[in-house]
């Protein structure tokens, strides 16, 4: 594709207000970066688009994570991630937007506004990936990149209708992907077909030397797609089908249990007890992990300063209080109080130790062979725009089924099911750490005897 | 200036070194001193977004080595922690450093207490950890300037326990600490450079007691001269406060130079909370048993073992052995002049005096090789010259180099013992003073010298002062 072409399916896709680059930059900076492509040969992924998180380091374009307090700022490096994408061929397509310092659930929680669902503008597309989730969804381009830390690709993958993989933890390098909880952050992948996202996450994969945290593993292959799953034993954990869970994702979830069977797979119940710990572990790990993260935002060495100030006090008071907004600061309030001496057994140590705890019940299960564990990805399809911003529990609660595979340092993925009054339902597959391969064949043999779209 | 009687100091001592690493702790910039104002920089060390931290294994290596030469015990497995605080020249907001799990722990430090002999300072821990950046309050009116140069500089911390009883045992401690480090390679401890620093707890109590008094913290003490000095003021600040009926508020005092005080830092009131918590973003730091072996295997005979050897082997008094020890190079210097031929105790004597006073002057340069420095106590031993003019042979030799007997030829050093050539310069000296010669043979004996001084001047100073007198005396007497 031409950079025109690229561009101008970009500029289609402007009402969803997913993409923060102006698409008359990315256009100009397509036309450089498609004129300096590497010899084909070495370039799998050749004039391949992708779209890319704010909160992921490029050359081109600024990198803000969607926050005043890093408005304008452009990074002098990019992530080894994208160093990798543009080796392999592909070119960077703009910068999407996302809730701040991805703290959210919605890409309501952003400081240029929020991004609208690609099927229902007066939904969310989910977050906080969602303007690569948008994008890849609407058919504007046919990959993006975005970041995990509890189901930020996964759950607007899932609410958009598209393909989303988080890597194991410490499968992708995590250089130059801003941090927000370090010991769960990921890149993840959007891919508007599972080979797709798998070609695009094989890229980006591999031991990396600037980041000790990801292992030293060779490059992940892309499996073919199995004739079937004869063989397979898919776990289907009870706690992820509570009573309440939504009608149509139930009658979904129900349609491709019948269709693993057809596929020769053998499904077994299993229990994973910890599950209804997991929200309120994560939300003291990562916001303790958080409150450290965003400290070096003060105003000193670069990004905006909102104004003169007096002492050094004051500056950092003014550069955080008017820079960050006020998810960001809930849970930097939330981060220090955790950590602060005479409750950090309490709440930090307690919430380890129950990680400890929840990725126990996964190694069980995976131990007494189990293959890989099937779940719907959200409770609940796309909700309206503003119905949960008042209530940060209710908000935080669209991620009960994803966060456990951060928590554990699982590899996991949510792919389209099938609809429910229009709106695209994400079924979830989990798989041990560095077991990709394994979840992908599941995932490639599924994709081909499920509807994506079809009416449940 | 002495605080009053029947109090007891008490101090321990945290002291950083700067880890002799070409690179920083966690990135690959230069640790270099001296380099213009934020050039030795990079996304890690600046902490911009997305960053993340790779440990310098060179740094571990000499934190090990540090580990051993302070008797520690060294742990396979520790736990790199972020320190949490704001300021302008911490760009992270937070500092990687170790907590709960250090790499090192229990060790000790034998140094000489100036009032109860060899006394062992506990060594409670070692961690490894990044410098901060410098802020600079002079360099921009009415502003703080930020340099960076110096994050991520790799830092070993050292903690003592409250072991000195007094500011001169702290300093004391703090020499030996120095030497073993220097000894070991592990850190160039220039105070003066910043990469040896010293922050100091401080308490008093009554003697006799037991439990210890609430201790101060005294930072900003960065030379050597400096330590008694601030650590004294605090004891006597304290020793005054509690005289008067007050209580000692723990608190955190820095020492100032100009003003000759310790005064507290100017925070306001709250409690230092760090928020330590283990850094996410390393894995537990092993040390691979391979560089255990090999960091013991680089250590150096340490200056307590050397001086221990210098006084058992060469029969040294335990001064010489300590002035020799103070600096490897010296000690290595002393027993090869001893190794090329020359006596132990002269050795000691000529390095301690003209090598040490010849090296201060040349930025420590050992000039004169230890065979010429043994060919110069040889010619003096030998009295071929004066122990003054062997002194203008080392000079000479120290400045343009050859070999000492030429050179002391060549100057017209080397001292006459021919008899015949003496006795003409006798015979000369008592021909001209016929006066002193009667009075000597009146009985003036003192007139000895007088004449033997007469002769070297004849002499040019060439007569071996040693047969003079003898030859004077035969012919005076005769």
């Amino acid at each position: 594709m031409s950079h025109d072409a690229i561009a101008d399916r970009l500029a289609q896709a402007e009402s969803l207000h997913a993409l923060l680059t102006p698409v008359v930059d990315v256009r100009a900076s397509l036309a450089t970066q498609l004129a300096q492509l590497p010899p084909p040969a070495r370039a799998p992924l050749a004039g391949l688009p992708v779209v890319v998180k704010d909160n992921i380091c490029t050359l081109e374009y600024t990198t803000s994570c969607g926050s005043r307090i890093l408005e304008g700022y452009r990074s002098p490096y990019d992530a080894t991630a994208i160093a990798r994408l543009k080796a392999a061929g592909a070119v960077i397509a703009g910068k999407t937007n996302c809730d701040e310092f991805a703290m959210g659930s919605s890409t309501e929680h952003s400081a240029y506004g929020r991004t609208h669902h690609p099927l229902d503008p007066a939904r969310v597309p989910g977050g906080s990936s969602g303007g690569s989730a948008a994008l890849v969804a609407a058919g504007a381009v046919p990959a993006g990149l975005g970041s995990e830390t509890g189901g930020s690709v996964r759950q607007p993958a899932a609410f958009c209708g598209t393909v989303g993989i988080k890597p194991s933890y410490g499968r992708v390098s995590r250089y130059g992907l801003v941090a927000f909880g370090s010991s769960l952050d990921q890149i993840g992948v959007f891919g508007d077909t599972v080979t797709r996202a798998g070609q695009v996450l094989s890229v980006i994969s591999g031991r990396d030397p600037l980041d000790s945290t990801c292992m030293d593993l060779d490059p992940l292959r892309m499996p073919e797609p199995p004739r079937d799953l004869a063989g397979t034993v898919v776990g289907i954990p009870g706690e992820y089908f509570p009573t309440d869970l939504d009608a149509g994702i139930r009658r979904a979830c129900e349609r491709v249990k019948e269709r693993l069977r057809q596929l020769g797979a053998t499904l077994r119940e299993i229990s994973l007890p910890h599950t209804r710990h997991a929200i309120p572990t994560y939300y003291i790990i990562a916001p303790a992990e958080a409150s450290s993260n965003l400290a070096r935002y003060d105003g000193v060495r670069y990004g905006p300063r909102f104004g003169a100030a007096a002492d050094v006090r004051q500056l950092y008071r003014t550069t955080r209080g008017q820079g960050f907004g006020p998810e960001v600061r809930r849970r930097i309030l939330v981060g220090t109080y955790v950590l602060s001496a005479g409750y950090y057994e309490a709440y930090y140590g307690r919430a380890q130790r129950m990680r400890g705890l929840i990725a126990q019940d996964f190694r069980r299960v995976f131990e007494q062979g189990v293959d890989v564990i099937f779940t719907p990805a959200t409770p609940t399809p796309a909700f309206r725009a503003g119905e949960r911003m008042a209530d940060p529990v209710a908000m935080y609660l669209a991620d009960i089924f994803t966060v456990t595979a951060n928590l554990a340092g699982l590899t996991a993925l949510t792919m389209p099911i099938g609809r429910v009054q229009g709106l695209p339902i994400g079924g979830q597959l989990m798989a041990p750490g560095f077991e990709e391969e394994r979840m992908l064949r599941a995932a490639l043999a599924l994709e081909r005897v499920v509807s994506a779209t079809e009416e449940v | 200036m002495t605080a009053g009687a029947g109090w007891e100091t008490v101090i321990g001592l945290e002291t950083h070194v700067q880890l002799r690493t070409r690179s920083k702790m966690f990135c690959g910039c230069s640790s270099a001193f001296g380099a213009p104002p934020n050039t030795n920089v990079c996304p890690v060390c600046l902490g911009l977004p997305g960053a993340l931290p790779v440990v310098n294994a060179q740094a571990i290596r000499l934190a090990v080595r540090a580990a051993f030469a302070l008797e520690c015990r060294v742990h396979t497995r520790s736990i790199f922690a972020r320190k949490n605080y704001f300021y302008p020249d911490l760009p992270k907001g937070y500092q990687i450093s170790q907590f709960e799990e250090p790499l090192a722990t229990g060790g000790g430090v034998a140094f000489p207490s100036p009032e109860r002999g060899v006394v062992r300072a506990t060594i409670v821990r070692l961690h490894v950890e990044e410098d901060a950046g410098k802020s600079l309050h002079d360099r921009v009116p009415r502003a703080t300037a930020v340099d960076l140069n110096r994050s991520g500089v790799p830092l070993a911390e050292i903690v003592t326990g409250p072991d000195f009883r007094s500011p001169q045992e702290a300093r004391a401690y703090l020499l030996a600490l120095k030497e073993i480090l220097q000894y070991a390679g592990v850190s160039d401890c220039d105070m003066e450079k910043g990469s040896l620093r010293v922050d100091a707890n401080v308490s008093v109590r009554r003697a006799g007691a037991t439990a210890l008094g609430t201790k101060t913290e005294v930072k900003n003490i960065n030379s050597f001269a400096f330590v008694e000095k601030a650590l004294t003021l605090e004891r006597e600040r304290q020793v005054g406060v509690l005289e008067a009926g007050g209580t000692v508020v723990q608190e955190t005092l820095l020492f100032d130079v100009r003003a000759g005080a310790v005064r507290p830092q100017r925070t306001k009131e709250e409690s230092k909370d760090y928020r330590y918590f283990p850094e996410p973003d390393l894995p537990p730091l092993v040390v691979p048993g391979q560089w255990l072996e090999e960091e013991r295997h680089a250590l150096p005979e340490l200056p307590a073992a050397k001086r221990e050897r210098l006084t058992a082997r060469y029969g040294l008094p335990a001064q010489d052995a300590g002035v020799l020890t103070q600096v490897a190079a010296v000690a290595d210097y002393f027993e090869a002049v001893v190794a090329a031929g020359a006596e132990p105790k002269p050795a000691a004597n000529w390095i301690m005096g003209e090598v040490l006073a010849d090296a201060n002057k040349h930025d420590g340069a050992l000039r004169v090789s230890p065979a010429a420095l043994a060919q110069v106590i040889a010619l003096v031993k030998a009295g071929a010259v004066s122990t003054q003019a062997g002194k203008r042979v080392f000079e000479a030799v120290a400045e343009r180099g050859g070999d000492p007997k030429t050179v002391a030829a060549s100057l017209g050093l080397v001292q006459v013992t021919d008899a015949g050539a003496l006795a003409g310069w006798v015979d000369q000296v008592l021909a001209a003073q016929p006066a002193e010669v009667a009075r000597y043979r009146g009985g003036e004996a003192k007139l000895l010298a007088f004449f033997v001084g007469q002769v070297m001047k004849a002499s040019k100073g060439k007569a071996d002062p040693k047969l003079v007198p003898e030859l004077l005396k035969q012919r005076l007497d005769a």
